[in-house]
């Protein structure tokens, strides 16, 4: 419903109900944080960016000819047969696939016990994965910045501060001493 | 009743992640759409990740999950930036218009 719908909008509202019900599977299986933290990024903040920018972009007026399209399409037969190959090779390796035996889980399994998911994820993310998680920050920071970098934009004939020009003015060039005279005014050329 | 076990989650990640790339080959419509397939397949890589950690009760799949989490809300914000300077420079973010790399 995602692809196939006509309006981008709808194709928006079909994600993030896709996502609320990833969001459930997840709070479902047992990972209660990964849950919550999906529905707020997501829908909190993806959905709501797509949304503004499909909406901004006045986009949502463009019908999708999805079906008089597809028809004389090129590369449909193409993309058809590439997504059933990766469907069935992904669905033979789930159905093949086994547990190895002697399987060793790793330090970190505290699900089962008595401390609640959370905590856990907590206990460890800030003492194993410190790193990873400063690293996020970073990418989360740097990719902040580039999007205010790429949509910043100049206009012509709008006033703004000039912090530079602001700052380096002086005494000597900021603040003239005239001689008046008498009746006759001061002439000022800014 | 039967029991919800592994091979239905990676199921429904390895559905999702093919919704995703007919997404993306199929599209005949603007790049959003587009972007909206990458975050298909994202989240279906965290159904992966998710399953895989609860059912090997392994915390560390999670953080990864948190990992991906991150790098797909950034992707979205810098792929939809560049999204509107696209459309304010030339007009349109329909698919078979934006051929301006074929020179």
């Amino acid at each position: 419903m995602v692809l196939a719908s006509k309006n981008t909008v709808h194709s928006v509202f079909f994600l993030i109900l896709d996502f609320i019900s990833i969001s459930c599977l997840f709070i479902m299986i047992g990972a209660e944080f990964l849950g919550m933290m999906m529905l707020i990024v997501y829908v909190g903040a993806v959905a709501v960016l797509f949304l503004f920018v499909v909406m901004m972009l006045n986009v949502a007026q463009q019908k999708n000819e999805w079906f008089t399209s597809i028809a004389n399409s090129s590369h449909l037969p193409f993309g058809l047969l590439f997504s059933v190959i990766i469907f069935f090779e992904l669905i033979i390796v789930v159905g093949g696939w086994k547990y190895k035996d002697n399987i060793s889980t790793s330090v970190a399994l505290k699900t089962i016990s008595e401390t609640t998911n959370t905590h856990s994820i907590g206990n460890v993310l800030y003492t194993d994965y410190v790193h990873l998680f400063q690293l996020c920050g970073m990418i989360l920071l740097v990719s902040m910045i580039g999007a205010i970098v790429l949509t910043f934009r100049k206009r012509d004939g709008l006033k703004r501060q000039s912090y530079f020009k602001q700052i380096s003015r002086e005494k000597n060039d900021g603040v003239e001493l005239v001689e008046v005279k008498n009746k006759d005014g001061v002439k000022i050329d800014v | 009743m039967f029991e919800i076990g592994l091979g239905h989650y990676l199921t429904l990640g390895a559905v999702i992640f093919t919704i995703g790339v007919v997404g993306i080959f199929l599209n005949r419509k603007n790049i959003i759409v587009i972007l909206m397939s990458i975050e298909l397949i994202l989240l279906s890589v965290n159904i992966n990740l998710v399953s895989f950690s609860i059912f090997l009760n392994d915390l560390t799949g999670q953080i990864f999950t948190l990992i991906v989490l991150t790098v797909a809300a950034a992707e979205a914000a810098i792929g939809l930036a560049i999204i509107v300077v696209y459309f304010r420079n030339s007009g349109t973010i329909r698919v078979e218009e934006i051929d301006s790399l074929k020179g």
